[in-house]
C-alpha cells in the first residue's frame, strides 16, 4: 500500500459520502434542527419574559408598599388632625361653659348685692320711719304728762334724744 | 494484504499494518482472520454495472468477474490474471467499503440521537434539560453562541443547520475513529475523500451566499490601484479555494496523524518483540500507556478539529456575508 493512495481521494467515498451526508443534512435540519432551535429559542424567552415579569412583580409589590405608607401616612395625619380639632371643640367649649358660669355668678352677685342694698335702703326708711314716729310718740307723752314743769320737759326731751341717738349711729 | 496470508512467517511490517488500519478497504478486517464482507459495486463504462460481494476477491487473492483487488484498489484484469490498465480506466468504484459502511453508521446515530433528542425537546417544552438532551445542549449551545453568533453576525440563524451538522459529523466521525472495536475504528476523518467532500460543502454554501461586497473584495478590492489588482486578484481568486482546501487538508493531516502515531507506539511492540519476546513486553507496557496518551489527546483533538472546521467555515460564511467595508484578515 503507498503512501500516494492516502491522499488521493476515492470516488466512490466522495460519491456515499455526499449523498449521505446531503441526506442527513436535510433530515436533520429538518426534524432535529429546527425543532431543538426553535425550543431552545422559546425557552430562552421564556425565561427572559419570567425574569422581567418577576421583577415587575417585584417593582408593583415595592410601588405597593409605598403606597400603602402614604396611606397609613395620611390616615394617621387625619386621625391627629381629627384628635386635634375634638380636642380643641372640647377645651372651647370648656371654655365657654366656665365663661357663662361665670357671667351667671357674676349676674347673681350683682343682683343679690342689688337687693340689699334695696333692703338695706328700705330698713333704713323704716328705721328713720319709725324714729320719727318714736319721736312723735314720746314727744305725744311728754306733752301728755310732763308739759307743767319746764326743767322736767327739757330733761326728758335731752334723754330721749340722747337715747334715740346712740341707737340710731 | 499479506498479513491475512502467511501470518505466521511473515515478518512484521510495521509501515503496512498502519497504511493498512488507515486505508479505506473492500470488506471489512475485524481481527485475525475474520472480516466482514461488504457489497462492492462497480460502473463499468463498458460492461455496465457489476454488484457482488467482496468475500469474492479473497483478500485479493482471486478475480471475479474480471476484477480484482491490486494494492486495495479495484482493477481490471484480462483472462491471465494480468492488469489490464485500459479497462481499468473504465471503472467506477460505488463500492460500499468500510469507510462507506462506517459514514453510513455515523449517520445513522446521528439521525437517531439527534431526533430523539428533538422529540425530547418537543416533549419536554420549556423544562430544563434531560439525559442526552443535556449532554448534548451544551454543545449545541457552544456551536450556536461562540461559533455561529460571533462569526457570521445577525444572520446566524441561517447557518445553524448546517454548522451543527458538519459539527457532530466531523465529532462523531473523528471519536468513531478512535474506538478501536467494531463497528467503528474505521479512518473516516483521515480519509481525504470525506475531508475533501466536507470543505467542497463548505465552499458551496459560501460561494452561494457571497454578497456583492464579497465578490467585489475579490475582483475588484476598493481602495487599490488598478495595476495592483492584476497581482490581487489571482491571489484573492486563489484564496477562494485555498480556504476549502486548508480545511480539507488540516482535518485530514491531524486525524491520520493521529491514527499513525497511535498505531506507531502499537507497532513497537512487535518490533520490539521480534526481536525477543522479553524486551517486546518491557516495550508494551510504556507502548500502552503511550497509546492510552495518543488516544486521550486525539479524544481532544476530535473536539478541536471539529470546532476548527466550524468556526473556520463559519468565519468564511461570516466573511461572505460581511457588509461593511472595513477589511478584516482573512484567516487561512
Amino acid at each position: 500500500m503507498l503512501l500516494a493512495s492516502l491522499v488521493q481521494p476515492a470516488f466512490g467515498l466522495i460519491f456515499w459520502m455526499t449523498l449521505s451526508f446531503g441526506i442527513v443534512f436535510f433530515l436533520l435540519a429538518k426534524f432535529a434542527w429546527k425543532p431543538i432551535l426553535n425550543a431552545l429559542h422559546e425557552r430562552e424567552r421564556s425565561i427572559e419574559d419570567a425574569i422581567g415579569e418577576a421583577k415587575k412583580a417585584r417593582e408593583e409589590v415595592a410601588a405597593m408598599k409605598a403606597s400603602n405608607e402614604d396611606l397609613l401616612r395620611e390616615a394617621r395625619a387625619e386621625r391627629d388632625l381629627m384628635l386635634k380639632e375634638a380636642r380643641d371643640i372640647r377645651d372651647k367649649e370648656i371654655a365657654d361653659a366656665k365663661g357663662r358660669a361665670k357671667a351667671e355668678g357674676d349676674a347673681l352677685l350683682a343682683r343679690a348685692r342689688e337687693d340689699i342694698r334695696n333692703e338695706k335702703n328700705a330698713a333704713i326708711t323704716e328705721m328713720k320711719n319709725q324714729v320719727g314716729e318714736l319721736s312723735i310718740q314720746v314727744a305725744e307723752r311728754i306733752l301728755r304728762e310732763k308739759l307743767g314743769d319746764k326743767a322736767a320737759q327739757q330733761a326728758l326731751l335731752d334723754k330721749v334724744l340722747k337715747e334715740s341717738d346712740i341707737r340710731l349711729s | 494484504m499479506e498479513e491475512h496470508a502467511g501470518k505466521e512467517n511473515a515478518e512484521f511490517n510495521a509501515g503496512e499494518l498502519i497504511m493498512g488500519h488507515i486505508a479505506d478497504e473492500h470488506g471489512w478486517h475485524i481481527a485475525g482472520d475474520l472480516s466482514i464482507p461488504l457489497p462492492v459495486i462497480i460502473y463499468d463504462t463498458q460492461r455496465g454495472l457489476h454488484l457482488f460481494s467482496s468475500a469474492r476477491f479473497e483478500h485479493g487473492h482471486a478475480a471475479h468477474d474480471g476484477y480484482r483487488l491490486h494494492e486495495g484498489s479495484i482493477v481490471a484484469v484480462d483472462a491471465n490474471g494480468q492488469v489490464d490498465e485500459a479497462a481499468t480506466g473504465n471503472i467506477w468504484d460505488f463500492s460500499i467499503t468500510k469507510n462507506v459502511a462506517s459514514i453510513f453508521l455515523v449517520m445513522l446515530i446521528l439521525l437517531l440521537v439527534f431526533t430523539s433528542v428533538a422529540r425530547a425537546y418537543g416533549k419536554r417544552a420549556g423544562k430544563a434539560p434531560k439525559g442526552l438532551q443535556s449532554l448534548l445542549e451544551p454543545i449545541i449551545l457552544f456551536v450556536r453562541d461562540d461559533v455561529a453568533k460571533s462569526a457570521i453576525g445577525p444572520k446566524y440563524m441561517r447557518f445553524m443547520p448546517y454548522l451543527l451538522t458538519i459539527f457532530f459529523v466531523i465529532f462523531l466521525a473523528n471519536v468513531s475513529g478512535l474506538v478501536p472495536i467494531f463497528p467503528f475504528g474505521a479512518n473516516l476523518t483521515g480519509n481525504i475523500a470525506i475531508t475533501f467532500t466536507l470543505a467542497v460543502f463548505t465552499f458551496v454554501v459560501v460561494t452561494l451566499n457571497g454578497n456583492r461586497n464579497y465578490w467585489q473584495h475579490i475582483f475588484a478590492m476598493p481602495g487599490v490601484p488598478k495595476w495592483v489588482l492584476i497581482i490581487l486578484t489571482p491571489v484573492e481568486v486563489l484564496g477562494i479555494f485555498l480556504k476549502p482546501f486548508v480545511l480539507m487538508i488540516r482535518l485530514f493531516a491531524n486525524m491520520a496523524a493521529g491514527h499513525i502515531i497511535a498505531l506507531s507506539f502499537f507497532s513497537l511492540i512487535f518490533v520490539f518483540g521480534a526481536t525477543s519476546a522479553a524486551v517486546g513486553y518491557g516495550v508494551s507496557v510504556v507502548s500502552l500507556a503511550f497509546t492510552i496518551f495518543m488516544t486521550v489527546l486525539d479524544l481532544l483533538i476530535s473536539f478541536i478539529q471539529a470546532y476548527v472546521f466550524t468556526f473556520l467555515s463559519a468565519l468564511y460564511i461570516g466573511a461572505a456575508l460581511e457588509e461593511h467595508h472595513e477589511h478584516k484578515e482573512s484567516i487561512v
